[in-house]
């Protein structure tokens, strides 16, 4: 433990290299979390088959990448629109039936059930192998091949941007966006002014799942998948949901990138299993001091 | 009076398992075995690798006669279930193939957890079970008296590539820097053990010993701690998963070792250039058996015959996970000739006395039930072909080293 934090400090190529790693794809994360976010603060509903939704997404590109030759990056506007009525079908079968359910553990189980549900489908319409879709984009190579960064990465990173600022345009600026901001804040006063909450229901669900899609496809170039690695991402993406708040769009940025770095960097010192376990003491402290504040300033107001 | 019902209709399932077996058998001249399989769930690829390795065993058994027990002749014939790749299902499984189909014989199922939940069944039952996919080395420490493993034991998997490194490096063993990333499951955990016997053995230094998630993502902090330390030797254990991203985060951190050996490279499918490309080139993988060894016996003839049939049978080039399916059911069928009578202990003692040489390698049982006539091999792929590298004995070609 000690020779690797002596490696970090002695070369500080290697801490940038994890650090680059961790911020880079952290963006995907931090896509998909927002997605979690935007149904969660709208909805009330916290989704626990977000990550197998970035598992169908990834499926997808696979699909079209292999069946189709269709390059990778291609897929992502297909795998978006898929996944958008794919959220779409979801709503109108199950998800609108969740609304309104004072019992979280209905939601949490409603969700979970379909978690399962896409698994086995997924399994045995894609089968059980672990697929990867390389796009094979080559890589930078800086300061003498001390940090490589796969030039996929760095294109994730991009599109995760480009995609989060969209959203975060249409969200701020489009009559659209303010629907479903005003069906958040308070959904009866909204259907008093003569919004559809319901259509506003459905497009958020559909949004989501299409982020987790363009998320998936992002993770099958850069990883590996397989139809059970799902709740990874759901975890993660609760995670840094958790970490930033919801409704707060930079935080939610700035946590997926950060826990990505940390947890690379924590990974090298005290070893890959530890990194998962890490991460989550660190989680279980942020609550208990946001806790402990928040029972301040409740005093201090009464 | 529940319990009372309930009792009842136990011993009533209990009864009528007992029954149907004799007539069964009694009518048709065939002995069933029993076997659950991983048909679906996520073991379903190897699974049915299994299944369709028995089927061509009895195939051929039955084609030369069946076997001959007390001087008659019997068909042989599988009762199969999907256990669903679920331990759980598995267990409950062989207790309905004892007790309500009434075999008296089993066959395993695929991987060491299934055969883990399975074991302590048909020792309770003293049913005679040859399991073919359970490699861990826990299960041979239970004292099993009625398991028989025709494979070499998860220690073993890739100890052949410490021996490897120490030859080739060209440096002394105390110079020799080995990296390991192991799963943390059973089985991997076993293989880590057997590596560092001889790692410790040999003299030779471990850097890095991480292990790796069940629900392995991302392995950059390990591969980049392998950038830092240039370890001469990488050994990575993680199913089919860590074999794909290790071969696909290596080339984009840009990682290099002189040596790479893993498992699971079959199921990873890290042949397969159109998905990997040359990335895998010139890893080693460990392997159970390879059609082009040169172990032979009296049924199938040589392993090059059998791959032959198999190929002709079923489309493709099997894997050692069928192979060594064909070789469990030779060795149950070897054992009921030579216990000449159906009864279980007769046949549990036959099968303990087991030594013959099949194309699968030669199969002689240890006290614990693992075989420990027959070694592993060692693997190299190059551009999308395996070629056997060690030991020595049995070697396609010779090592390439350091990777290119």
């Amino acid at each position: 433990m000690i020779t690797y934090l002596k490696i970090l400090i002695e070369s500080p190529e290697f801490l940038a290299q994890l650090l680059i790693n961790g911020f880079l794809i952290g963006a995907i994360f931090a896509l998909i979390a927002y997605g979690l976010a935007l149904i969660w603060g709208v909805m009330d509903i916290i989704n626990f088959a977000q990550g197998e939704l970035v598992i169908f997404g990834g499926y997808i590109t696979y699909t079209l990448f292999y069946q189709f030759g269709i390059h990778p990056i291609l897929t992502i506007p297909i795998v978006a629109v898929v996944l958008y009525a794919y959220g779409w079908a979801i709503y109108k079968t199950i998800i609108y039936r969740l609304l309104g359910q004072k019992d979280i553990f209905i939601t949490i189980l409603a969700t979970f059930g379909i978690a399962i549900l896409m698994q086995q489908l997924m399994q045995a319409i894609f089968g059980p192998d672990v697929v990867t879709a390389n796009p094979e984009l080559g890589m930078q190579v800086l300061f003498d091949g001390k940090i490589i960064i796969a030039n996929i990465q760095i294109i994730s990173f991009l599109i995760s941007l480009c995609v989060g600022t969209i959203l975060f345009i249409v969200m701020r600026y489009s009559r659209f966006g303010q629907a479903i901001r005003a069906t958040s804040q308070n959904s009866r006063a909204a259907r008093i002014l003569g919004i559809d909450i319901d259509k506003v229901y459905a497009n958020t669900f559909a949004i989501n799942a299409a982020l987790c899609g363009i998320g998936g496809s992002l993770v099958v170039m850069i990883w590996t998948i397989h139809p059970f690695i799902g709740l990874v991402y759901t975890f993660r993406s609760f995670m840094i949901v958790i970490l930033a708040g919801l409704g707060n769009f930079a935080g939610i940025i700035f946590a997926g990138m950060g826990v990505s770095a940390l947890e690379n960097v924590v990974g090298f010192i005290i070893g890959a299993e530890f990194q998962a376990a890490f991460i989550f003491c660190l989680l279980v402290i942020i609550l208990i001091v946001r806790s402990a504040r928040a029972r301040k300033k409740r005093e201090y107001i009464a | 009076m529940i319990n009372k019902i309930l009792g009842t209709a136990v011993k009533a399932l209990v009864l009528s398992g007992l029954m149907i077996s004799p007539v069964a058998m009694a009518d048709t001249h065939t002995i069933p075995l029993g076997a659950a399989v991983s048909l679906s769930g996520k073991y379903s690829t190897a699974g049915n690798h299994t299944k369709n390795g028995y089927d061509l065993g009895v195939k051929y058994v039955n084609s030369m006669g069946g076997v001959s027990v007390g001087g008659k002749m019997y068909d042989i014939e599988i009762i199969y279930y999907d256990d669903e790749s679920t331990p759980a299902r598995g267990a409950s499984l062989a207790e309905r193939l004892i007790l309500r189909d009434g075999v008296s014989f089993m066959l395993g199922p695929y991987s060491s957890g299934l055969t883990k939940a399975i074991a302590p069944v048909t020792e309770k039952h003293g049913v005679p079970m040859v399991e073919a996919n359970g490699a861990s080395r826990s299960l041979f420490n239970q004292g099993y008296k009625y398991m028989f493993a025709v494979l070499s034991t998860s220690e073993q998997y890739l100890q052949e590539a410490v021996n490897q490194i120490a030859e080739h490096a060209g440096k002394p063993a105390s110079e020799i820097t080995v990296a390991l990333a192991m799963e943390n499951d059973p089985f991997s955990q076993d293989i880590r053990a057997g590596v560092m016997d001889d790692v410790k053995r040999h003299g030779m230094k471990i850097v890095i010993d991480d292990k790796l998630p069940r629900d392995l993502s991302d392995m950059t902090s390990t591969l980049v701690k392998v950038k830092a330390l240039k370890p001469d030797l990488l050994v990575v254990s993680g199913h089919s998963k860590g074999a794909a991203l290790v071969v696909r985060q290596m080339n984009d951190l840009g990682v290099y070792v002189k040596m790479l050996a893993l498992t699971h490279c079959e199921s990873a499918k890290l042949h397969d250039t159109e998905k990997f490309g040359n990335l895998a080139d010139y890893t080693l993988c460990a392997a159970q058996w390879a059609p082009s060894v040169t172990s032979e016996g009296a049924m199938f003839g040589t392993a090059g015959n059998y791959s032959a049939i198999f190929e002709s049978e079923y489309g493709y080039v099997p894997p050692y996970q069928a192979a060594e399916s064909t070789a469990a059911v030779l060795v149950m069928a070897d054992a009921l000739t030579r216990a000449g009578s159906l009864d279980k202990d007769a046949v549990r003692d036959a099968l303990a006395a087991t030594d013959m040489s099949t194309f699968y390698g030669q199969i002689k049982f240890s006290e614990a039930g693992n075989n420990i006539a027959k070694p592993m091999l060692l693997r190299q792929l190059i551009d999308g072909k395996y070629y056997v590298v060690a030991p020595a004995n049995v070697a396609d070609t010779a090592l390439v080293y350091p990777r290119p």
